[in-house]
Parts: structure tokens; C-alpha cells; sequence
């Protein structure tokens, strides 16, 4: 047995050994020259580096030639013009008082509608009545495009910000509530009755079972609530805010400061990108006992 | 022990108007109750009615002379399926069910430990669930059962998805913790030799709806090496006969 099974790591068949071609013998050259721990991490450093570069590249090339085919870049802004103003933008502290506003809105609007969307769609899925009364309402309020009650946000608020935060809180409510109604309905029933038996009440197999069992699915409704937030806040605050990233870079385009368009809407990227990592890692955290997450 | 007397009168079970079983059987305190019959033939649901799960349509279901009725704690459950909570680790789990006692703090962490260890699982207690092989978290499910500390423990088909060889080992672990608490014990499987090999008591059922056929009494339960005797083969015979699995002539 012993000597079937050592007979091959002894002397490998000739097929075994790596083919020999050009591509190979480079990257082994190249491998030579740089340490481990270099050329194992170097994909994943270089991969995603390149259509970034490429995009930029190529940014540069149309803007600064003002090439104008069919697509006019003649107008606008170039990589540098828009670094120029990033890098003012971020020294001067009106830059922050605009991020800190969207944040604000976001986090206050997001979080009203993780908590209200959680508890109407826990209230839904465990109760047959409230089904019956609150999901058909929810159903016809849900196809309306938040950025389309703007005209009466403004009729009902006192402030234009708590019209924002109102906004935003509608555009994020309906992904939590769904979600949160779907995670609770495919749970195996077996983890509740389980706990049924052992003598859970109501509050136990709400709080013990039934809430953390849904997580998983709850957090998949977080993340796309928090993407929807954004395009809501920045579209309300485009159209009715004080101060704010959107209302930022409206005021910009208003201003013909294309650079400073350019500047808000990375902005924006970075704030959502920040945003959605952070519902991400949250949501890992809560979520590690997924067999995926152990992986 | 002298609690866990179950008695069935006539309790009819059923879903939307349909009988599924209809029952009459008395169970004496720390006694090994096998129920066998077809697949299919409703006798999760005798369990489940016991366990609180399931509302009768008729008739009574008494545990120590009370009737089961919502959360019947007394009667606890281990179920064939996964049913540890699968974000608790092992330790957790079988926490859940003393916490909801009212144990606490370092008793509580204690009693959890022992009763891991009760189950062979003591160097295991911060494994998840999806950590564990199937046999080890059906030891945890023994464990967290047991925690609840039943007058009645209620099996349905708990070593159904074993490999024979963890089947086995379960059985015996599961005979060795019923000799020291003699609990009473209703036990669903449709494995002959696993009801010859627990039961002092196995309870033949009917097809849909399901009623007691015959009432086996096996006069030395539980004897080691059982299977061996002529008297065991004769019986099991019989009940593969009942159950329609005649041997292929």
C-alpha cells in the first residue's frame, strides 16, 4: 500500500511537469527578482489599477485635445482641472460643512427607516392582521419614486432639511421592510418550534430566534436601502437643499465650475462607497455564523 | 422519577378538518414508547400535538394529569432536522433553554458545560453548529433537550439522518442518558431495530389516519446483544410483516 502510494511522489510522471513556454519561463523571471510576498498580493494591487489608469488616460487624451465627435469634450473638465479643485475644495471648510450635511440627512434618514421598516416588517410577518391591514397600503405607496413627493415635502415641512430626511427615509424603508417580511417568512419553522418546546414566550422567540435568524436577510435590505438613500438625498438636495453635496454640485453646474461638478459627484462616490462598506461590515459582523462568512 | 405520565384519550389530530391520527394510549412514568408504523402515516404529528405545536381537533392529551396545552415545557423535543439555533455556538445553544429557566452567570455556563459533556461534546463548546458533523450537533440538540429537564422527551425520527455507524452510537448514548434520569421517553423512527433496541413499549400504527394496531411489550428491553436471540427475529419478522416490507422471497 505504502509503496503505491509513495511510487509517484518518488519519481512524478513526465506529464506532470509544468509545460515549458515562453509565458511561464517570464513570469518566473519575473518572480525571481521580487519577494513572496510581493508577487502573491501584486494582482490584486495591480488588477483593478488598470482601467483606472486607462480611464484617466483617456479622460486626458479627449479633454485636452477638445475632441469633439459627436460627444463634445471641448467643455469639459480635465483630470487636473478637477484635482486643481478637489485639493481646494478639501482645504477650504465649506467642502466639509456640505459633507457633513448629506451625512447627517443620510444617517438620520437611513436609520429612521432601518428601525420603523424592521419593526412595520416584523409587525407584518408575524401577524396575520397586521398583513392583512398594513401590507396592501405598503404595496400601492411602494411604486412611488420618493424623489417624487418633493413638491408636497415642501407643502408639509416646516424646513426644507427635515423634508430631505423625510425623503430619504421613504426611498429606504420600503428595501428594509420587504426584506425584512421575506427573511422572516422563508426561516425553517423548525428553529421556532424548536424553541417553542423549550418554553420561549413571544418575546423570547422574537428577540432569541426570529430577529437574529432574519439578520442575514434584513442586511441584504439595509444594503440596498442605503444605495437608494443616497440617490434620494442627493436628488432632494439637488432640488431643494441648503448646503449639502448635492445641492453642492447643482450649484456648481449653475455656476458653469464644471470642475467643481466633477468634484461633487466623486464626492458622492466616496460617501456612498464609505456607507455601503460600512453596512457591509456590519452586516458581517452580525451575520458570521453564515457558513459563507466562515470561509 | 415518578412524572411524565402520558395519557391519550381518543385525541384526534388532523390538518383543515382532516384526521391524521386518532389515539388512545397510556404511558407510564420513565417509560421507553416506541411509535412505528408506515411513512407517511402521522406519527410526527402524535408528537407534535404532545410538544404544544399542535392543537387537537378531539379529545385529550394529559401529561401528569394536566393537559398539554401552548408551550408544553414539560414536554421537550428533539427533531430528525437541524434545529440548534445555527448562530449559536454549541455552548449557546444549550444556554438558550436554562436562560429562559432563569439561570444565570457562572450557573449557568456550568449546567450548559455539564450537559455538553454529559454528551461527549466537552472540547466542543464554542463550535458553531455548521462546525459540527451531524451526529455531533444531534448530541447538541440530546443536550439542549435535556437541559429543559422533561418530564417527557419527545423524539421524532432524531437519528433519521445518521449514517448507521453514528446511528448506533447515538442510540447508546441515548440509552445511557435515559438510565441515569429515566425520564419518560416517546421515540418515532421507522427503523425496526432501532424501536427493538430502545422500547419497552413499541406502539404499531395504521395508515392514515393513524390508530393503534398493536401494542408490542418487549420483555427484557434493552438487553445487550438482543438481536442475536431467535425471539427477536421472530418479532421483527412480524413487524416488518405488519409494516409491508415482506422479504424478498
Amino acid at each position: 500500500m505504502t509503496q503505491i502510494m509513495n511510487r509517484p511522489l518518488a519519481a512524478p510522471p513526465p506529464t506532470l511537469s509544468p509545460p515549458r513556454g515562453t509565458g511561464t519561463s517570464l513570469r518566473r523571471r519575473m518572480t525571481g527578482m521580487l519577494p513572496v510576498a510581493v508577487t502573491r498580493r501584486a494582482p490584486a494591487l495591480v488588477l483593478p489599477l488598470i482601467p483606472i489608469v486607462a480611464f484617466l488616460v483617456l479622460w486626458h487624451l479627449l479633454t485636452a485635445n477638445d475632441v469633439v465627435a459627436w460627444l463634445r469634450f471641448n467643455r469639459m473638465p480635465s483630470p487636473d482641472a478637477v484635482l486643481s479643485t478637489l485639493l481646494a475644495r478639501v482645504g477650504s471648510g465649506t467642502y466639509y460643512d456640505d459633507l457633513l450635511a448629506s451625512l447627517q440627512r443620510i444617517l438620520l434618514g437611513f436609520g429612521l427607516a432601518a428601525v420603523i421598516g424592521i419593526g412595520v416588517g416584523v409587525l407584518v410577518g408575524r401577524s396575520e392582521v397586521a398583513r392583512m391591514t398594513l401590507r396592501p397600503f405598503i404595496e400601492l405607496i411602494r411604486p412611488i419614486p420618493a424623489i417624487a413627493l418633493v413638491p408636497l415635502t415642501i407643502l408639509l415641512f416646516p424646513s426644507s432639511e427635515q423634508g430631505i430626511v423625510f425623503i430619504t427615509f421613504f426611498a429606504a424603508f420600503f428595501p428594509v421592510v420587504v426584506s425584512t417580511i421575506h427573511a422572516l417568512g422563508s426561516m425553517p419553522k423548525v428553529w421556532e418550534e424548536a424553541a417553542q418546546t423549550m418554553g420561549a414566550g413571544r418575546m423570547s422567540l422574537l428577540f432569541h430566534v426570529v430577529l437574529p435568524g432574519a439578520l442575514p436577510g434584513i442586511f441584504a435590505g439595509l444594503s440596498v436601502a442605503m444605495g437608494v438613500a443616497w440617490i434620494c438625498v442627493v436628488s432632494a438636495e439637488m432640488i431643494s437643499g441648503q448646503f449639502g453635496i448635492g445641492y453642492y454640485t447643482w450649484q456648481a453646474y449653475g455656476l458653469l465650475d464644471y470642475a467643481g461638478v466633477v468634484v461633487g459627484m466623486i464626492s458622492i462616490g466616496a460617501l456612498g462607497l464609505g456607507t455601503a462598506w460600512l453596512v457591509e461590515r456590519v452586516g458581517r459582523r452580525v451575520n458570521r455564523w453564515l457558513p459563507r462568512a466562515s470561509r | 422519577m415518578s412524572t411524565g405520565a402520558v395519557n391519550l384519550q381518543q385525541l384526534q389530530l388532523g390538518f383543515d378538518g382532516v384526521v391524521a391520527a386518532d389515539i388512545t394510549l397510556t404511558i407510564d412514568p420513565g417509560e421507553v414508547v416506541v411509535f412505528l408504523g408506515p411513512s407517511g402515516c402521522g406519527k410526527s404529528t402524535i408528537l407534535r400535538a404532545l410538544a404544544g405545536l399542535l392543537t387537537p381537533m378531539g379529545g385529550t392529551a394529559t401529561v401528569d394529569g394536566a393537559p398539554v396545552a401552548g408551550n408544553a415545557a414539560q414536554c421537550a423535543m428533539v427533531f430528525q432536522e437541524d434545529a440548534l439555533l445555527p448562530w449559536r455556538t454549541a455552548l449557546k445553544n444549550v444556554q438558550f433553554p436554562l436562560k429562559l429557566r432563569g439561570v444565570r452567570g457562572r450557573e449557568l455556563k456550568k449546567k450548559a458545560t455539564d450537559r455538553l459533556e454529559q454528551v461527549g461534546l466537552g472540547a466542543y463548546l464554542d463550535h458553531l453548529p455548521s462546525q459540527l458533523s451531524g451526529g455531533m450537533r444531534q448530541r447538541v440538540q440530546l443536550a439542549r433537550t435535556l437541559a429543559c429537564e422533561p418530564h417527557v422527551m419527545l423524539m421524532d425520527e432524531p437519528f433519521g439522518a445518521l449514517d448507521a455507524q453514528t446511528r448506533l452510537e447515538m442510540q447508546q448514548l441515548l440509552m445511557s442518558v435515559w438510565e441515569t434520569q429515566k425520564m419518560t421517553l416517546l421515540f418515532v423512527t421507522h427503523d425496526v431495530d432501532e424501536a427493538l433496541l430502545l422500547a419497552d413499549r413499541i406502539v404499531l400504527l395504521t395508515h392514515r389516519p393513524a390508530t393503534v394496531a398493536e401494542v408490542i411489550t418487549i420483555e427484557k428491553p434493552r438487553t445487550p446483544d438482543a438481536q442475536f436471540e431467535e425471539s427477536y427475529q421472530r418479532r421483527r419478522r412480524a413487524i416488518l410483516d405488519f409494516l409491508g416490507h415482506r422479504p424478498a422471497a
